[in-house]
C-alpha cells in the first residue's frame, strides 16, 4: 500500500466511525476527533528515522489495511476463564465494545464509578470534558492521534475524594478471530480524586485462532493530591497481534502512582509510559517485565517528566528474550527547570537466552534543573552458569533449574506489585508463559539449524 | 564393589591438562582426604565428580556403585547420591533457601521412587538439621546464600548435605576462611553424618581440618597426580615438611 492509499483507507474508517460515534453532536468532542485525525494525516506513522522509534519498525502496521473490529458475542465462560481472582469489579470489552453481560460492576464501594466510556459520553459528557484528551499528546505521537480520532469506547473509572478501593478494578479487552485484519482503539480515563486509593488492571487477551488484530490503546490517568494509584498493563495477545499502548499519568501534589507493565504476548508491542510529576512531592514507580520469544518485538518507551520539585521516580524494567525476539528499553527522563531536588533512578536488566535474541537499551537524560539526582544503569547477561550448576548439583533438573532462575529474575518485578490479586494473577501468567517459551525454544532451534543447512546447501 | 572407582582419569580445562591420570578407590564408610598445593587439581577433581561440564575428560573412567558416573548429568549424579559442598557456594537472589532445599530433596526422592515430602513432614526434619549446624532459621527465609557470611555459606552447604543424605559427599575446601568456632560446628555436622553407608572425600589445603574430621586415608595431589597415599599420619608429615617436600619427591621420581 502506498502512503496515499494508507491514508485513504484510514479516512474511510474515520468517516464511517464518525457517523456512529457516541457524542458526535458534541462540538468539543467532534473537534477533538477531527483535530486528532488531521494531526495523524499530517504526521503519518513514525519510521525508524524518528529518534523515538529508532529500534522499532512499524511498517507492518502502516502497510496493513485494517477495518474496525466487528461486534462479537462471547460465552460467559470465555470471560470467566480469563478473570482476575479477587477483583472488585470487571468491565469486559469484546472487540472494543462494552459487553455488559460479561462485566460485573455491582459490588463497588460507594464513591466509585466504573462505566463504559461510550455510555458516559451519552449520559454525562460534561464530566469527561474536563479530562478527556487533555493529557495524552497527539502532537508527539501519531498513534495517540489515531486513537483520539477514533475515540469512542473504553472504560471510565472515577474514585471520589478519600475513597479507598481495596481490590483491583479490571479492564478486560478481548479480541476475537476475524477473517480480515482488524483494529480497535481502546480509550480509558481513570480519575482518582485527592486522597483516594485504587488499583486498575488493563488486561489484553486474544480469543480463538490467530488473525491480525491491532490494539491501539490510550489511557489517561489523573491522580489527585495524595492519591495512591496502581496501574497494571498485561499484554497477552497472540503472536499476530499488534499492540501499541500509551499510559499518560498526571500526578498531583504528593500523589503516589505505580505503573506495572507485563508484556508476554503480541507480535509487535510498543508500551509507552509517560508520567508527569506535576505537583510537589510526588512519587512514581515505573516497573515492568517483558518476556519475548520467536520473533516477538517488545518495545518499552518510558518518558518520565519531572515538572515540580521534590519528586521521586524509580524505573525498573527486566527483560527475558529467547529465540529471535527483540526487546527495547528506552528510558527518557526529563527534569524541568522548576523540578529541583528531583530524585530519578532507572535500571534495566536483561537476560538473553539465545544467540539471536536482541536488546536495545537506551537511557536519555534531559536535565534543566541544577539540584537533582539522576542515575541510570543497564545490564545484559545470560543465565548464570554457576547458579545453574549449583541447582543441578543438588538434583534439580536443568530445565527446572532454568525455570527457577528465570522466575526469580521475573519476581524482582513481581515483588514491587502491591496488589495481592494482581501479583497472583501475574505470577500465574508468567509461570505459564515460561513453560510456553521453553516449549517453543527447542523446536525453534531445530528449525534454525534446518534453515542454516538449507542456506548452506 | 567399591562405591567410587576412579581409574586413570585425565581431564583438560581450556586445553590444559589438569588431571594427569588419577586412580582412587573409595569404599562405603571411608573418609578420604585429598591434600595438595594450590593449582594441583583438587577442585577440578571435585567438580568433575559433581559432573560440571566445563571439564573435558580425555581418558579414564569413574564409576559410582558400578554405574558410569561420567555419563551422568549433574542432577543425575546428585540423584544417584553424589553431593559436592562447594568451595564458593553461589548466591542466588529470588530463590528461597527452604523452598530450594525441599525442591532438591523431592527431585531426588522422585528419582528414587519415593513420595514427595510435603511441608508438614519436611519442616520438623529440617529444624533438627538446622539445630545440628547451629543455624538461625531466619536465614532460611532469605534467598539462597544471599548476604550470608562466608561461614554461614559453608554451614549452609553442610546443612544441605545433612538434608539430602548423600552416599558420596565431596567437601571442597569447606574449611577455607572459617574461624575456629565455625570450623568446629562444620566438622561436628560432618562427623555426625559419618556412617557405614556413606563415604566422604575431603579436599583441603590445610591439615587443620583433619584434626576435626579424621580421615581413614590421605592422598597428596601434586600437578594432577596422586604422588603419595597413606593413613592420617601422612597429613601430619605434610604439615611439618610442607608441600615442597612432595614436589621434590615428584621431581626426583621424574628425574
Amino acid at each position: 500500500m502506498t502512503a496515499v492509499a494508507q491514508l485513504e483507507s484510514w479516512l474511510e474508517n474515520f468517516t464511517e466511525a464518525e457517523r456512529s460515534a457516541p457524542g458526535r453532536a458534541l462540538p468539543w468532542l467532534k473537534k477533538l476527533r477531527e483535530d486528532a485525525f488531521a494531526r495523524f494525516c499530517e504526521a503519518g506513522f513514525p519510521t525508524t528515522k524518528d529518534e523515538d522509534w529508532r529500534f522499532t519498525n512499524v511498517s507492518a502496521i502502516a502497510r496493513t489495511q485494517f477495518r474496525s473490529a466487528r461486534p462479537a458475542k462471547l460465552a460467559k465462560s470465555e470471560a470467566a476463564a480469563r478473570r482476575v481472582e479477587g477483583a472488585a469489579a470487571q468491565i469486559v470489552l469484546v472487540n472494543g465494545r462494552h459487553a455488559p453481560e460479561l462485566s460485573s460492576l455491582k459490588n463497588l464501594p460507594k464513591g466509585v464509578t466504573v462505566a463504559s466510556l461510550a455510555e458516559l459520553i451519552d449520559r454525562d459528557p460534561a464530566t469527561l470534558e474536563k479530562h478527556l484528551g487533555r493529557y495524552a499528546s497527539q502532537e508527539r505521537d501519531a498513534f495517540v492521534a489515531l486513537n483520539t480520532a477514533f475515540l469512542a469506547e473504553g472504560a471510565y473509572i472515577h474514585v471520589a475524594r478519600g475513597v479507598v478501593v481495596d481490590a483491583p478494578i479490571v479492564l478486560l479487552y478481548l479480541t476475537t478471530e476475524e477473517d480480515a485484519p482488524t483494529v480497535t482503539h481502546p480509550r480509558n480515563l481513570i480519575v482518582a480524586e485527592d486522597e483516594s486509593q485504587v488499583a486498575v488492571i488493563e488486561d489484553y487477551v486474544s480469543i480463538g485462532g490467530e488473525s491480525v488484530a491491532f490494539s491501539n490503546a490510550v489511557t489517561e490517568l489523573v491522580a489527585g493530591e495524595n492519591a495512591h494509584v496502581q496501574h497494571y498493563l498485561i499484554e497477552r495477545e497472540h503472536l499476530k497481534a499488534f499492540n501499541v499502548s500509551t499510559l499518560r499519568i498526571e500526578q498531583g501534589r504528593s500523589a503516589n502512582v505505580a505503573s506495572h507493565s507485563v508484556l508476554l504476548g503480541g507480535g509487535l508491542v510498543r508500551n509507552n509510559v509517560h508520567p508527569v510529576l506535576a505537583g510537589e512531592g510526588g512519587e512514581c514507580l515505573i516497573n515492568g517485565l517483558f518476556l519475548g520469544t520467536g520473533r516477538q518485538h517488545l518495545d518499552n518507551y518510558m518518558h518520565v517528566e519531572h515538572a515540580a520539585p521534590h519528586c521521586g521516580s524509580r524505573q525498573f524494567y527486566n527483560g527475558i528474550l529467547d529465540g529471535q525476539a527483540h526487546g527495547v528499553f528506552h528510558g527518557r527522563i526529563v527534569v524541568h527547570k522548576a523540578a529541583q531536588k528531583t530524585d530519578a533512578k532507572q535500571t534495566n536488566r536483561n537476560l538473553l537466552l539465545s544467540d539471536d535474541a536482541q536488546i536495545d537499551t537506551k537511557p536519555q537524560l534531559e536535565i534543566y534543573a541544577d539540584d537533582v539526582k539522576c542515575t541510570h544503569g543497564a545490564t545484559i547477561g545470560q543465565i548464570e552458569e554457576n547458579a545453574l550448576f549449583y541447582l543441578q548439583s543438588r538434583g534439580i533438573s536443568e530445565s527446572e533449574a532454568r525455570k527457577l532462575l528465570l522466575m526469580a529474575f521475573a519476581e524482582e518485578c513481581v515483588d514491587r506489585m502491591h496488589s495481592t490479586a494482581a501479583r497472583e494473577h501475574v505470577v500465574r501468567l508468567i509461570r505459564g508463559h515460561l513453560l510456553f517459551m521453553e516449549s517453543v525454544s527447542a523446536p525453534a532451534k531445530g528449525e534454525l539449524e534446518e534453515r542454516v543447512m538449507e542456506e548452506v546447501g | 564393589m567399591s562405591l567410587l572407582e576412579i581409574k586413570n582419569l585425565h581431564v583438560k580445562v581450556d586445553g590444559n591438562e589438569i588431571l594427569k591420570g588419577i586412580d582412587l578407590t573409595v569404599n562405603a564408610g571411608e573418609v578420604h582426604s585429598i591434600m595438595g598445593p594450590n593449582g594441583s587439581g583438587k577442585s577440578t577433581l571435585a567438580q568433575v565428580l559433581a559432573r560440571r561440564d566445563a571439564y573435558n575428560v580425555t581418558e579414564g573412567s569413574v564409576t559410582l556403585d558400578g554405574k558410569d558416573l561420567l555419563a551422568m548429568k549433574p542432577e543425575e549424579a546428585a540423584c544417584e547420591g553424589v553431593f559436592l559442598a562447594f568451595q564458593y557456594p553461589v548466591e542466588i537472589p529470588g530463590i528461597g533457601n527452604t523452598y530450594f532445599l525441599r525442591s532438591a530433596l523431592n527431585a531426588q526422592r522422585k528419582h528414587r521412587g519415593l513420595d514427595e515430602m510435603d511441608a508438614m513432614d519436611f519442616l520438623p526434619m529440617f529444624r533438627e538439621k538446622l539445630a545440628l549446624l547451629e543455624m538461625d532459621d531466619k536465614l532460611m527465609n532469605r534467598s539462597l546464600n544471599e548476604g550470608f557470611s562466608g561461614g554461614e555459606k559453608k554451614r549452609n552447604e553442610i546443612l544441605q548435605m545433612a538434608v539430602l543424605e548423600p552416599k558420596l559427599a565431596i567437601l571442597d575446601e569447606t574449611d577455607s576462611g572459617l574461624d575456629i568456632d565455625a570450623l568446629r560446628i562444620v566438622a561436628n555436622g560432618v562427623n555426625s553424618l559419618r556412617s557405614p553407608e556413606r563415604a566422604m572425600v575431603v579436599v583441603t589445603h590445610y591439615q587443620r581440618l583433619l584434626d576435626y574430621i579424621v580421615p581413614d586415608f590421605v592422598h597428596v595431589l601434586v600437578d594432577g597426580r596422586i604422588v603419595r597415599s597413606g593413613g592420617k599420619e601422612l597429613a601430619l608429615e605434610l604439615e611439618e615438611k610442607g608441600y615442597g617436600w612432595t614436589e621434590k619427591e615428584l621431581a626426583g621420581a621424574r628425574g
